[in-house]
């Protein structure tokens, strides 16, 4: 029997899709996460931080809910012997992503500072470590784990550390951490600006350097090496290393970078995890290939359709979401004394004909 | 204790958390969504106020829903990977179909909702908080396809082991589903509805905001007058459904060990106290009443637990086929009664609101807020009975609970996030109670124009 069929490769890509999908997304919220406490120096900073990514932050997360569900579809024993295996690693990204999205609603529901300061912990904890936790995640995947011959995980939760690993889980920090400080500067204004400017020009250089490192010793570790998972590695960093040196000039195109650093990043990790979904390192006779870990035929074509109507629009409305968002902020917005004439100022900064603070209306279908 | 049971306790606490929730959201989203339609029509400013208003604890309630339904979807792969390995073909499709349908909508235009306040078009504004209703509802009928897969597994053949999917339609259209979904459906409507009475009620009293809370309750009160009818009828259809489909469940319900023609409904019975006691020791009950209700006749055949467990033992082999019957039989009363209860509730509500004597009454607005907490107990009961009655079996005559959990996870591993969730979830509910009940009392806030966006979102938004 073949490794795999056309639809099991069609789901690994799709799978990978919303893997990477998730990472580009959620990988600046976690950076705009770790960076919003040290980052905003009062109520209204800390504020505008927050709203940045505050109307997309939630969509940005389900991602990671339909990557969850289109495993367990596609290949269920991917999904069985993975959640099951990696347990008390999964239970800390849970607790993680649950108090972030918590500290994210409740932190203006109080006016009191010493309530804000304990969710901005949260939010700076239920980011950071799932951004560290997810790259250890995936570096085990590819690097191996004690996976026995009925797909079993043997290993316990320890097993799942290694410098290896650890290096995979910092190269993600690194990168997620740059990424939302760039992202920053894209949606910022005034002193916060300015001051993530400076972050993110000391942090892109440790976002080079760690996932190159990583990323060799994972080519380094292909036995024979994979031509196309080497290629995009190189890419990877060579976006990265883009990002660095175009940041000063264009936060945009800094970011255009980051994201094609990400996607290249992961789709070197994909690549190189192909055509296996999990890689024993008790016997490579164990390791779970697609089609051993994937669903019937007919649920994968009953599963294609439904993603290939449904896929385009949701990157349709998401995409317009972000496009009636795009006005940048700064701690200015939130301030409690406004005198119409800043608004008046506002106004004609933005639109030029005094109606611009409407942005969405006028140019967008009725009814999406 | 076992790694099965700590799993089934998990799986218990955070779903039965999760679905306070769930309903919760459903409800006031509904309303928030109708009450701006509202809005949007008359212009009025206390339909603003009421949107804006129940909008927020929608918002407060959406947050901890999205929080703990992550864990949900997770705990399959990590507690019950057996299970998940041996229905993948089947229950990870309507998951993944609610993600991509359902919860993109949902998280992406509430969003634009919560921060599109005077930034978009007042139209387009208001069929985003209507994508968000729609949304949810949806979410519930993919997850309640996926369940009653496990209670009426349909459209599927036993291949190798496993279960394997030949008729994606037959699982969306299973008859258990569409039934259990119009249940849960009216429930979350009277859920938000009741919490609307409640709150508005609370605020009558005090005389604050009249003109918001008034419109509330009457906009809230004919729908929840509708809905406690309807939920009532479905109910029966539902149990009529389930005596076919699952009947130990419903033997189970009314504690009938023996089969019996013109069965009568157990008011109160007292039996030994075992899983299965097989048989009652003292029992009131009303003639004819359960052949009624799970069969449509008073002389239609009630099948006892007892007998179905020697034909379950015959086709399955031996064992114990029988729910926890004390469970299944409280659970259920306490479902049905506080169903019984809120209907006549809201038809009396609903006939003081025609002859205008609602904020006249003192004591009908006492009784309505406490009413309020009735709907969230009826909820859990009606989840504990549906899962727990169903034992032994994870899926409904394929696949036994104690063969679906995860073979290699540690009875250490489970305790770990057994106590670690439901502490995080305790902490969270003092928390997210104490905003909600502050957000609640405080009532509606006058603010701004819209036209100004910063004002305007900085009221709902963080």
């Amino acid at each position: 029997m073949e490794d795999f069929t056309t639809l099991q490769v069609v789901w690994f890509v799709l799978i990978s899709v919303l893997w990477i999908g998730y990472f580009i997304l959620e990988g600046f919220d976690f950076g705009v996460g770790i960076l919003m406490k040290a980052l905003g120096r009062d109520e209204n900073e800390k504020r505008a931080i927050l709203h940045t990514i505050g109307p997309v932050w939630d969509g940005n997360e389900v991602w990671l809910l339909v990557a969850g569900g289109a495993t367990f579809a596609a290949f269920p024993e991917w999904y069985s012997t993975l959640f099951s295996g990696f347990y008390l690693a999964l239970f800390v990204i849970l607790v993680a992503l649950i108090v972030r999205n918590v500290g994210f609603e409740f932190w203006g529901k109080r006016d009191s500072k010493a309530w804000r300061n304990g969710w901005e912990w949260c939010i700076l904890l239920g980011s950071a470590v799932p951004a560290l936790l997810w790259g250890v995640a995936w570096a085990n995947i590819i690097g191996g784990t004690p996976i026995n011959a009925e797909a079993e995980y043997t290993g316990n939760f320890f097993d799942l550390l290694s410098a290896y690993t650890l290096l995979g889980g910092l190269a993600t920090l690194a990168i997620f951490f740059a990424h939302g400080a760039i992202f920053l500067e894209m949606r910022t204004d005034g002193v916060v600006n300015q001051r993530v400017r400076s972050v993110a020009a000391k942090a892109m250089p440790v976002a080079v350097v760690i996932p190159a490192a990583f990323l060799v010793w994972t080519v380094a570790a292909q036995d024979p090496v994979e031509p196309v998972s080497a290629v995009l590695a190189g890419l990877a960093v060579l976006a990265l290393l883009a990002a660095t040196l175009v940041n000063a000039r264009s936060a945009t195109r800094a970011f255009v970078a980051t994201t094609l650093g990400i996607v290249t990043f992961f789709s070197a990790i994909f690549v190189d995890l192909f055509p296996n979904t999990m890689v024993s390192s008790t016997s490579s006779a164990f390791d779970m290939t697609l089609n051993f870990s994937s669903s019937s035929d007919y649920t994968l074509t009953v599963m294609t359709v439904v993603a290939a109507l449904l896929v385009p629009v949701v990157l349709a409305y998401q995409a317009w979401t972000y496009w009636v968002f795009r006005r940048r902020l700064s701690a200015e917005d939130f301030g409690d004394v406004k005198t119409p004439l800043d608004l008046l100022d506002e106004r004609k900064r933005e639109g030029g004909d005094g109606k611009g603070t409407d942005p969405g209306s006028g140019q967008q279908p009725a009814s999406p | 204790m076992t790694a099965l049971e700590l799993a089934r306790w998990q799986f218990g606490i955070t779903t039965l958390y999760h679905f306070i929730f769930v309903p919760l959201t459903i409800g006031l989203a509904f309303f928030t969504a109708w009450a701006q339609t509202k809005w949007y029509r008359t212009e009025d400013e206390k339909w603003k106020k009421a949107t804006k208003f129940w909008g927020k604890l929608m918002l407060i309630s959406f947050a901890l829903g999205v929080a703990t339904g992550i864990v949900q979807e997770f705990q399959f792969g990590m507690n019950w990977s057996d299970y998940s390995r041996f229905v993948g073909d089947i229950f990870g499709a309507p998951l993944a179909m609610e993600g991509l349908a359902a919860f993109f909508v949902e998280s992406t235009f509430l969003g634009l909702w919560l921060f599109g306040w005077g930034r978009l078009s007042k139209k387009v504004h208001l069929a985003t908080i209507w994508l968000v209703s729609g949304s949810t509802m949806l979410s519930a009928y993919f997850i309640l396809a996926a369940n009653s897969w496990m209670q009426h597994p349909v459209g599927y053949e036993i291949v190798d082991g496993r279960a394997q999917l030949n008729s994606i339609w037959a699982v969306l259209s299973n008859n258990t589903a569409l039934y259990a979904f119009a249940h849960t459906i009216l429930a979350a409507l009277i859920t938000g509805g009741m919490v609307i009475v409640g709150i508005s009620a609370w605020h009558l009293l005090r005389n604050s905001h009249n003109n918001v809370f008034r419109a509330s309750m009457r906009m809230v009160l004919p729908v929840l007058a509708v809905s406690g009818v309807l939920i009532v009828v479905v109910g029966h259809f539902n149990a009529e459904l389930m005596t076919d489909q699952q009947p130990m469940k419903m033997a189970a319900a009314d504690a009938v060990f023996e089969t019996t023609d013109n069965a009568g409904m157990s008011v109160f019975a007292v039996g030994d106290l075992e899983s299965n006691p097989e048989g009652l020791r003292r029992n009131i009950e009303i003639p004819g009443v359960l052949s009624l209700i799970a069969t449509g006749s008073t002389n239609g055949t009630v099948e006892g637990i007892n007998n179905l467990n020697a034909e379950y033992r015959e086709r399955y082999g031996p064992g114990e086929y029988a729910p926890i019957v004390a469970v299944a039989y409280w659970s259920w009363r306490v479902m049905t009664g506080i169903g019984f209860a809120l209907s006549l509730f809201a038809l009396i509500a609903l006939w003081y609101m025609r002859k205008d004597r609602l904020e006249g009454s003192p004591r009908f607005l006492k009784v309505s807020m406490w009413m309020a907490a009735l709907p969230f107990i009826a909820s859990a009961a009606g989840w504990v009975f549906t899962e727990m009655g169903r034992q032994p079996w994870i899926v409904f005559g394929e696949l036994q609970t104690q063969f679906g959990v995860s073979p290699t996870v540690s009875a250490a591993e489970v305790w770990i996030s057994l106590l670690g969730f439901t502490l995080l979830y305790g902490v969270l509910a003092v928390i997210a109670g104490r905003i909600f009940f502050k957000t609640a009392g405080k009532g509606p806030v006058d603010e701004g124009p819209d036209e100004d966006p910063e004002s305007a979102h900085l009221g709902l938004a963080y």
